[in-house]
C-alpha cells in the first residue's frame, strides 16, 4: 500500500526494524484476505495490540500508513469497539459478564468479589500487570451463567470462588484451562494475533460443546427413538447428517426409553410454574 | 400439556460427539451430500426451494430467507456478496457460538450452497471476537474444507469457485445490525446506514449482498440433502422448520434445545427439569432482551412468529432468559437499559440521548429514590425512541422496559421508596449463597 508521507520515521514506525518487517508482513497477509484494503483495519488493530498490548500511538500510525488512511480516522475506528485497549493491557483480561441474565445468577457478586479481593475497579489493572479486569456484556453463554471470561475464553458456570481462586492462579503465573477452549488460556497478545486471524493450532484442543449446549441432543436420544423425532425422519435420506445416530460411547446412545415421541413431564415431573 | 411433543436436533445433532467439530465427523455423518446435490442444481432452483422451505431469518427478524436472496438485482458481471452475521450478541441469545464451536462445517457447507445459489465467489463470516476458540474453529474449519475440495477453485469439479473469510469483530453489540456489520468489515466504525438501498441493491463495498444468520445458513444444506417438505413437515404452517431454543436463567437445565418452531415454553420446561426448585415463573423473554417480556400467563403460547406475535412480543432469536419469582425485574429492565445505553453507537439522537436518561430514571428506581411521574416519563422516553431510531437498537431498547411496566407496575411503584434489593435480596436470586457487599448494587452496570 501506498507510504504516508506524513510520517518522517515512517520507515520502520518506531519500531525494531524485524519486528516492523513482520508487521508488514503480516499486513500484506491480512490485505490479501479482502477485496478492498481497508478491511483489513480491524484485523490490523488486533495484530498491533499482538505486539504492543494496546493500541499504541505506533500503531495507529503504522495502521494509517500501511492503508492510507490518516490517525485520525484509524483512532476514531480504534476508539468505537471495547476489544481495543488505549492504554496498555494485563495479560490476561479477566472479564465478568455483568448483563441481566448473568448478573441475576450471581455475576454481580463474582465481580464485587473479584473487584475486592484484587483492588482495582472496571477496565483497570492489578499493579503486577497480570489481570485487567472487565465487566463484559453477553458473551452468548447464558446457559452457563455465570459466565467469566478470560482472554475471551469461556470459564462456565462460576461462583465467586472458583473465579477468586482464577485470578490468584494468573497471577501466580500458573496454567488456567478454559470450560470451552485449549488445554490452557494463552496471553493477551497471543490471543489478539489469533484475532487478527492467524491461527495458533490450538483449534483441535478443548471439548465439541459444554454440558448445557447438548442437553436438547441428549434429551433427544433418551427420550425419542431414532429415526421417530420427526415423523419425515423415518425416510431420512442416507447418509445425511441427522440425528438419532448414536455415537461410540456415547452415554443413553441407544433408545433407552423407545417412545416414539418425548414426554414433556417425564423426567422428574416438577410443576412448572 | 400436550403429550407427544418432541425436539428436532438437525444442526444440534452432532453436539455431543467427542469430535464433533472435524471434517471428518461431518464427512462420517453424510456432510456435503447438500452441496453434492445443490452443484447439479440450477442456481435459481436452490433459491426457489429455499423459498418453498420457508425458512425465515434465525438471527430475530424472521425476514424469509429465500426471499432475501431473490432481492438482488440481476448479474451485472460484478461482484456480489454473502455474508453471514455471526456477531451473536443479543442478550440472551446463545446458540450461534456453541454451533460454531460444535459444528463449524454445517455453516461452511451452508456458504458454499448459499454463495453458488447467488452468484457469489467471496463470502465472509463476520463472528464477533469475544469468542476466541470459535474463530479458531472457524478458521479450522475453512482450511480443512479447502484442503478437501469444498471451498478454493473448481469446486468438487463443478467449475464453481468460492473464497471465505472469517473476519473477527471488536467488541460492539451494534455491529449485530446488518449494515453496521458491513461498516465495520469494511473497516469502520460499526453504526447502521439508511436504508434503502437495502443490502441486497448496495451493501459490502456497495456491491448487491446477502447478510444470512448463521442458524439460517448452516439450515440450507439439509434443506437442500432432504428437501423443503421435510424442512416444511417440522413447525407451523407459517412458521416452518427446525430451530434452537436457548434456555437459561432460573431452571433445572438451562441449554440448548432445537426443537420445530411452535413448541411452547411449557414443555420445553418439562425437558430442562423445569424450574429451580419448582419455583414460580415469573417473567421471561421469548427471544432476547430486545423482545417485550411474557409472564406465567404466556406458558402455552406456540413459539413461532404468528403466535408470538400476536401475544405481544416477538420470536426474536428464541433465546428464552427465565426468572423465577425471587428477581426485581426493575433490577433487570435496568441492567438491560445500561446494556442498551452502553452500547448505542450514537448516530442517532432518539437513541443515543433516549437511552441515556432512560438509564437515569431507572437507577433511581431501583435505588429506591423513584420521584413522582418517573413511570410516566419512561413510557414517555419509550415512546419518543419507539419508530424514530435510526435502526432496531433503540426500538428494542424500549421493550423491556413498557413490558415490564404494563405487567409489574407495582414494582416500578414501589421503586419510589423501596430499593429493590430490599424487596428482592439479589443473594436469593443468584444461583449460589453469598452474602452482598453494601458498597455497589447500583455502581455494577456502568461501564
Amino acid at each position: 500500500m501506498t507510504a504516508n508521507a506524513g510520517f518522517p520515521q515512517a520507515h520502520t514506525g518506531g519500531y525494531e526494524p524485524d519486528v516492523y518487517d513482520q508487521l508488514v508482513q503480516d499486513t500484506q497477509n491480512i490485505i490479501a484476505r479482502y477485496p478492498q484494503a481497508r478491511s483489513a483495519l480491524l484485523p490490523m488493530l488486533h495484530l498491533v495490540q499482538s505486539i504492543d498490548g494496546f493500541v499504541s500511538r505506533r500503531g495507529i500510525q503504522f495502521c494509517a500508513e500501511q492503508l492510507g488512511m490518516t490517525a485520525a480516522e484509524v483512532s476514531a475506528v480504534a476508539t468505537f469497539y471495547t476489544q481495543y485497549k488505549r492504554k496498555p493491557n494485563g495479560d490476561y483480561t479477566v472479564g465478568v459478564c455483568t448483563n441481566t441474565l448473568c448478573a441475576m445468577m450471581g455475576g454481580d457478586a463474582i465481580y464485587e468479589e473479584l473487584s475486592e479481593h484484587l483492588g482495582i475497579g472496571h477496565d483497570e489493572t492489578t499493579e503486577d500487570g497480570k489481570v485487567t479486569l472487565e465487566r463484559v456484556e453477553c458473551n452468548a453463554a447464558c446457559d452457563f451463567a455465570p459466565v467469566v471470561m478470560v482472554n475471551w475464553e469461556f470459564f462456565d458456570n462460576q461462583t465467586p470462588d472458583t473465579a477468586r481462586t482464577l485470578v490468584d492462579e494468573l497471577r501466580l503465573g500458573n496454567d488456567v484451562t478454559p470450560t470451552r477452549g485449549p488445554s490452557k488460556v494463552c496471553d493477551f497478545k497471543h490471543v489478539s494475533r489469533v484475532l487478527a486471524g492467524f491461527p495458533d493450532g490450538l483449534a483441535d484442543e478443548g471439548p465439541s460443546a459444554g454440558e448445557a449446549s447438548v442437553q436438547g441432543t441428549q434429551w433427544a436420544k433418551n427420550h425419542q427413538a431414532p429415526h421417530s423425532q420427526h415423523p419425515d425422519t423415518a425416510a431420512e435420506t442416507q447418509g445425511t447428517p441427522r440425528d438419532g445416530e448414536p455415537h461410540t460411547g456415547d452415554e443413553g446412545s441407544s433408545a433407552e426409553r423407545p417412545t416414539g415421541a418425548g414426554t414433556p413431564t417425564t423426567d422428574d415431573g416438577k410443576d412448572l410454574t | 400439556m400436550s403429550s407427544d411433543v418432541g425436539l428436532a436436533p438437525v444442526l444440534t445433532s452432532l453436539w455431543d460427539h467427542p469430535q464433533s467439530w472435524t471434517l471428518k465427523t461431518y464427512l462420517d455423518n453424510g456432510g456435503y451430500q447438500g452441496l453434492r446435490q445443490a452443484l447439479t442444481m440450477a442456481p435459481a432452483d436452490i433459491v426457489q426451494a429455499v423459498k418453498d422451505s420457508g425458512l425465515r431469518g434465525r438471527g430475530g427478524a424472521g425476514f424469509p430467507t429465500g426471499m432475501k436472496w431473490g432481492f438482488l438485482p440481476p448479474d451485472d458481471g460484478g461482484p456480489r456478496y454473502l455474508v453471514v452475521n455471526a456477531d451473536e450478541s443479543e442478550p440472551g441469545t446463545c446458540k450461534d457460538i456453541p454451533l460454531m464451536m460444535a459444528t463449524p462445517q454445517y455453516l461452511i457447507e451452508g456458504v458454499a450452497i448459499t454463495s453458488f445459489a447467488i452468484g457469489c465467489t467471496h463470502a465472509f463470516i463476520y463472528v464477533r471476537g469475544e469468542v476466541v476458540h470459535v474463530y479458531r474453529r472457524l478458521l479450522n474449519a475453512v482450511e480443512e474444507a479447502y484442503a478437501a475440495g469444498y471451498l478454493g477453485k473448481n469446486i468438487l469439479g463443478s467449475g464453481f469457485d468460492l473464497d471465505v473469510t472469517v473476519h473477527a469483530g471488536a467488541g460492539a453489540y451494534i455491529c449485530g445490525e446488518e449494515t453496521a456489520l458491513l461498516d465495520s468489515l469494511e473497516g469502520r466504525r460499526g453504526q447502521p446506514r439508511l436504508k434503502p438501498p437495502f443490502p441486497a441493491v448496495a451493501g459490502l463495498y456497495a456491491r448487491p449482498t446477502v447478510v444470512n444468520n448463521v442458524e439460517s445458513v448452516a439450515s440450507v444444506p439439509q434443506i437442500i440433502a432432504q428437501g423443503a417438505q421435510w424442512f416444511t413437515s417440522m413447525g407451523t404452517e407459517k412458521s416452518a422448520g427446525h430451530g434452537i431454543f436457548s434456555l437459561s436463567g432460573h431452571v433445572e437445565r438451562p441449554g440448548q434445545y432445537e426443537a420445530p418452531l411452535g413448541i411452547t415454553l411449557r414443555e420445553l420446561l418439562g425437558m430442562a427439569g423445569g424450574m429451580r426448585g419448582g419455583r414460580p415463573l415469573k417473567f421471561w423473554t421469548p427471544g432476547g432482551s430486545s423482545t417485550p417480556l411474557f409472564t406465567d400467563e404466556h406458558l402455552d403460547v406456540p413459539l413461532d412468529y404468528e403466535s408470538v406475535g400476536a401475544a405481544g412480543s416477538m420470536l426474536g432469536t428464541r433465546a428464552l432468559q427465565i426468572f423465577d419469582d425471587t428477581t426485581s425485574v426493575v433490577r433487570a429492565v435496568t441492567r438491560w437499559t445500561e446494556f442498551y445505553a452502553h452500547e448505542s453507537c450514537g448516530k442517532c439522537t432518539p437513541c443515543r440521548e433516549g437511552t441515556y436518561w432512560l438509564k437515569q430514571v431507572l437507577r433511581r428506581i431501583e435505588a429506591g429514590q423513584g420521584t413522582p411521574g418517573d413511570i410516566e416519563k419512561l413510557l414517555d422516553l419509550c415512546d419518543n425512541i419507539l419508530g424514530r431510531a435510526f435502526c432496531a437498537l433503540g426500538d428494542g431498547a424500549t421493550s423491556c422496559i413498557t413490558s415490564a411496566i404494563k405487567y409489574f407496575r407495582e414494582e416500578f411503584e414501589a421503586g419510589m421508596h423501596t430499593p429493590a434489593a430490599e424487596l428482592f435480596p439479589p443473594q436469593r436470586t443468584a444461583l449460589f449463597d453469598y452474602t452482598p457487599r453494601t458498597t455497589a448494587l447500583t455502581a455494577v452496570g456502568g461501564h
